[in-house]
């Protein structure tokens, strides 16, 4: 690891500035802001999966406090198109007209004093719904005679998608594994739900909507499409943000909603979602089918791989993401970090009467690592190899970086199979084999799995460019302002929500300007005060607000110079700035100094001094943007209970490069929170459905999310390959930590239960699912024998 | 998720409880720690008229013990018993479920009488008081009466309250020295509900036993004689006999159809009497 190269800069396990307030209870969330004359919002939401309505009752005394579809005049509906060949458009009224697609669709908004007698009002509103035959199964929505979810489209797909490279040349491979593995529909469950304060503000005639967002800008743009007025009219405000994981990365319908009613009713409108219409009717995600199979070598050289895979995509494309954000990229990220020679992928994106599926952490890449990865375990089982042996034969090398994978993914650095190596070691793989062989004195079966994935990060332009959504990632820009006291103002465009971005780009620019952590605030989540960026998604804001805040510093720091050079009677290009201070041959000024002179002094500088200031807006992009490549080995070792079908991790170890890492602490923080996310997606988190298309769970009582209990502190290692194409060499790294355990874990388990006879493919890994494969297995050799 | 409007009434003594409750009718909802009824509440799958918060009534935090009994006011938390307050009615019993419940927070409020009045068939009281044969006494309009766990349990979420009646306390029978209490629950995290819960009570020196079977969507399957879930014969080899085929058979007998859950029930409680059986071994090698 590379030593910091001061106590605060880039690479300091500097504690989060953001903290302080943070861990004191004085952050200021949406739900702390009061307003006078502030009213509540509770919505009247669908009953019913799939239904046609016939008429919305409301009782005359509500008359002026609950407004329906047929009351938003010159709103219009929510379009999240792409530009992929084939996609059909989905149009998300904000409140629903004619039909209803998912249960919790918004139908009709009651306003009050309190969110309880808005509730109370809620209850009142009857619905004349004519029920419709609703999909739940995203397999069924693609059979031909399903019902329809947009009848003007004649089927249920929003994309279809294939690539195929060669894949006949793998058909004479002497070994083929084939399998259906799937991840089960899932909430992103931050600890602080969406919500939305807005407001006219006549003086300066704008929507001012506070809303809980990863991309404010994009909010604007969104509100501003769906509403009518111009992008000036509407500011959006996020406060202190309670976790995001992408949730927060969405426009609702909500949002547009609340800024039509406040400019209805003269009042500021408030809307918090609480728990169960975060469960039941807006926060799900995941849900991958796979059909998969691997041609191999009996060495365990890949030779090819096949796959089918159909993403639910639920009734509306999500703006700006879409409704093909999963499937479309599951084609091009299935081949991981793997080197074979040929591929086809079939993407199916499905509509069906559920939520729109919406980004969670790790987007279709848990999916798609969850797939290949226990897929592989498979086939060494198959040719009686150990799982590392497979992946080495066929890992991307070193030696190759950068490389251009099967699918034209540009790996820009790294050493995967050391990761992987480093990751065995740490987790004592010896030793868990030979305790795996003497068995367990309790009669659990212990088993060890292995997970490696890549993780494409802060991907820009010439990605997003070819698929046509409504936000496409430029140049990233920050500002830099001293104040005239001599401390250091950051403006970025994206948004921190539990990330420690004032922490973190104010040690970027400690390391360019040599300005003390303490003295530098970022300001950011707010459009009327930041440039504009497509914000924090894409695991980007490091690598591109990163490299932003350090060009803008760069620039502050010339300018700082040649004001310092003045004072201190010397050439420009003999003083130097370090350590937050201007060194001339024959003395030096601080930057407070500096700063004085330029905003308090003027008169002590030249006429022809440069009327630029103090003050800079930069832009950046990578050297190149097609994206940074960090990546991670996981290896975990459970007991697994084969009567009970419960699962105890007993050690997890993880080695990661993340490129340079401007604050390993916070990388740390990153891949713990990740774990946590990805044991729920491995053996708790599930969000079931009946066959009438009714969520089953509504509290976290039925929604399992693992617990302080549930998670272990892992060993984490760290390799630092940095980034050829990206400012200090960093990589973006937010996503990774929920990615890999999925497939690490469901490998460790069917590691110990592989002379069972029982193999799971379905995450979560319930006990129930457990129990009933060993039963089953049981069972068949007692009718065997 | 807002509560839909209710009066809220927090009487002193039992007898206004009472009063009120019979006041309220069927619109009438008793509170006590409001673990279970709040979350209900807010969910408005619970929409009383009346609810009558018990937790100004002193009388019914009081803790008493009579002959070969302990006897709990209703009010008693699982963190009272999980922390030594209330005293327990043998070695680490009752402190051991009380401190297997849900989460620290709702220890601190949920009650023992709240728990039992509930009755959802996965909680820990409903289940641990059947197998040690506590009663519960109750306080109505017509007086005070005593029941036994399996008269009072009538159902899932349904017990023999008539209305306006409160349960005031539970007497739990004092477990002899000579016997070990085996409990445990299947959980696929900490804290949350059961889905599978075996309670044996065992006393080879006597060669008497109860065992239980919970979490069953009903009220607990109780074996007021284990003797037939161990080769008819309770004596110090008792849990190497344990006979799964009976258990299964109880099991279906009450209904359970799916053979997965079955085993996974039968497999808690083969599970509850090793470990009151090692118990036994436990206490040898200590002395």
């Amino acid at each position: 690891m590379s030593e910091p190269r001061s106590h605060e800069g880039v690479g300091a396990r500097l504690p989060r500035k953001e903290d302080d307030r943070l861990m004191r209870g004085r952050g200021q969330f949406i739900a702390d802001i009061r307003m006078a004359g502030m009213q509540d919002v509770a919505f009247v939401r669908s009953p019913l999966a799939h239904a046609r309505i016939r008429a919305i009752h409301v009782p005359d005394d509500l008359k002026g406090r609950v407004f329906t579809a047929a009351d938003l005049d010159g709103v219009k509906p929510i379009r999240a198109v792409s530009g992929l060949p084939g996609f059909k458009v989905s149009e998300q009224p904000v409140l629903a007209t004619g039909k209803v697609r998912q249960v919790g669709e918004l139908i009709a908004m009651c306003v009050a004093d309190t969110r309880a007698e808005a509730e109370d009002m809620a209850a009142r509103v009857e619905l004349d719904l004519e029920e419709l035959p609703a999909l739940h199964d995203m397999l069924d929505a693609r059979k031909p005679g399903a019902a329809l979810v947009h009848e003007h489209w004649g089927d249920n797909v929003f994309l279809e998608s294939l690539v195929n490279i060669n894949i006949e040349a793998a058909f004479d491979a002497p070994v083929k594994i084939s399998r259906t593995i799937s991840t089960a529909r899932q909430c992103m469950a931050p600890i602080e739900g969406r919500g939305t304060v807005v407001h006219f503000d006549h003086r300066s005639d704008q929507l001012v909507v506070h809303t809980a967002s990863q991309m404010p800008h994009i909010v604007r743009s969104g509100l501003s499409e769906c509403l009518g007025l111009e992008e000036g009219q509407i500011r959006i405000i996020s406060p202190d943000v309670g976790g995001g994981f992408g949730y927060k990365a969405i426009l609702l319908s909500e949002d547009v909603c609340l800024g039509w009613l406040t400019r209805k009713i003269g009042r500021p409108v408030r809307w918090l979602e609480d728990r169960r219409e975060h469960l039941t009717a807006s926060a799900n995600c995941r849900e991958h089918h796979y059909e998969i199979t691997l041609y191999a070598e009996r060495d365990g050289t890949l030779r090819g791989i096949d796959c089918e895979a159909s993403v639910d995509s639920g009734a509306y494309s999500a703006y700006p993401f879409s409704a093909c954000l999963e499937a479309a990229q599951v084609a091009s990220i299935l081949p991981g970090p793997y080197d074979f020679p040929a591929y086809r992928c079939r993407t199916w994106s499905v509509a069906t009467n559920k939520c729109p599926i919406l980004p969670y952490r790790g987007v279709a890449r848990t999916g798609v690592c969850f797939a290949l990865e226990v897929a592989l375990d498979a086939l060494a089982a198959e040719l009686g190899l150990a799982p590392e042996v497979v992946r080495l034969k066929n890992l991307v090398r070193p030696e190759q970086m950068p490389f251009d994978n099967i699918t034209n993914k540009h790996f820009d650095s790294g050493n995967y199979p050391e990761a992987l190596r480093q990751a065995l070691d740490a987790i004592k793989a010896d030793a868990v084999r030979t305790r795996q062989l003497a068995g367990e004195p309790d009669g659990r079966r212990i088993g060890l799995g292995l997970s490696i994935y890549c993780e494409q990060a802060a991907h820009g332009t010439s990605v997003y460019s070819g698929w046509g959504i409504p936000m496409v990632p430029g140049h990233e820009q920050a500002g830099a302002r001293l104040t005239p006291d001599g401390g250091l103002e950051l403006r970025i465009g994206a948004h921190s929500h539990g990330q420690g971005l004032e922490t973190t780009l104010a040690q970027v620019a400690h390391e360019i300007l040599g300005m003390p952590v303490a003295r530098t605030r970022l300001v950011h989540g707010d459009t009327a005060m930041t440039p504009y960026s497509t914000g924090s998604w894409g695991s980007r804001v490091m690598v591109m607000a990163g490299g932003a805040v350090a060009t803008a510093c760069t620039e502050l720091s010339e300018r700082i110079r040649r004001i310092g050079a003045h004072m201190l009677q010397a050439r420009p290009e003999d003083v130097r700035l370090e350590a937050g201070r201007v060194i001339g041959p024959s003395g030096d000024v601080t930057i407070q100094q500096v700063a004085h002179t330029w905003y308090r002094r003027p008169q002590d500088l030249p006429a022809d001094v440069d009327p630029h200031g103090l003050e800079v807006t930069a832009g950046y992009k990578p050297v190149r943007d097609s994206g940074t490549f960090s990546y991670a080995a996981h290896a975990v070792v459970v007991a697994v209970d084969p009567d009970l079908g419960e699962v105890e991790i007993l050690d997890y170890a993880i080695v990661e490069d993340g490129g340079t890492l401007v604050n390993p602490m916070v990388v740390d923080g990153q891949i713990i929170g990740g774990l946590a996310q990805g044991i729920g997606t491995a053996l708790y988190e599930e969000m079931a459905f009946d066959a009438s298309g009714q969520p089953l769970a509504s509290t976290l009582a039925d929604y399992l999310l693992p617990g302080a209990p549930e998670v272990p502190m892992p060993f984490i290692g760290h390799m630092e390959t940095p980034s050829p194409y990206t400012k200090f060499g960093v990589k973006g790294i937010g996503e990774g930590g929920a990615i890999a355990p999925p497939a690490a874990i469901a490998n460790a388990i069917n590691d110990a239960l592989r002379p069972l006879g029982a193999e799971m493919l379905r995450s979560p890994v319930t006990p129930r699912r457990i129990v009933e494969q060993v039963l089953a297995v049981r069972a068949g050799e007692r009718s065997a024998a | 998720m807002k509560p839909a409007p209710f009066r809220i009434e927090r009487p002193r003594t039992i007898a206004d409880a009472v009063a009120l409750l019979a006041s309220g009718g069927d619109g009438a909802k008793v509170m006590a720690g409001g673990q279970s009824l709040g979350p209900m509440l807010n969910l408005r799958l619970a929409t009383p008229d009346l609810i009558v918060d018990l937790s100004g009534i002193d009388a019914l935090r009081s803790m008493r013990e009579e002959a070969g009994h302990m006897v709990y006011g209703a009010l008693v938390t699982h963190a009272d018993v999980e922390d030594g307050r209330a005293p327990d009615v043998g070695a680490n019993i009752l402190r051991r479920v009380a401190g297997g419940i849900a989460y620290r927070a709702v220890r601190n409020r949920g009650t023992m009488g709240g728990s039992l009045s509930h009755a959802d068939p996965a909680a820990d009281w409903v289940n641990a008081l059947s197998v040690l044969g506590a009663e519960v006494e109750i306080a109505g309009p017509a007086g005070t009466r005593r029941l036994a766990m399996g008269a009072f349990l009538a159902g899932a979420l349904a017990t023999a309250l008539e209305p306006g009646e409160i349960l005031v306390s539970v007497r739990v029978p004092k477990v002899p020295a000579t016997a070990r209490f085996g409990y445990v629950k299947h959980c696929r995290k900490v804290g949350e509900f059961a889905h599978a819960i075996g309670a044996v009570l065992i006393d080879p020196t006597t060669g008497t036993g109860r065992a239980l079977m919970g979490a069953i969507d009903a009220p607990p399957l109780v074996f007021a004689d284990a003797a037939t879930l161990f080769g008819g014969q309770i004596d110090a080899g008792f849990a190497t006999r344990f006979d799964a085929s009976a258990a299964d058979a109880a099991l279906a007998a009450a209904g359970m159809a799916d053979a997965v859950d079955r085993h996974v029930h039968v497999e808690v409680l083969r599970r509850a009497a090793t470990q009151a059986a090692s118990l036994f071994t436990d206490t040898r090698s200590a002395a």
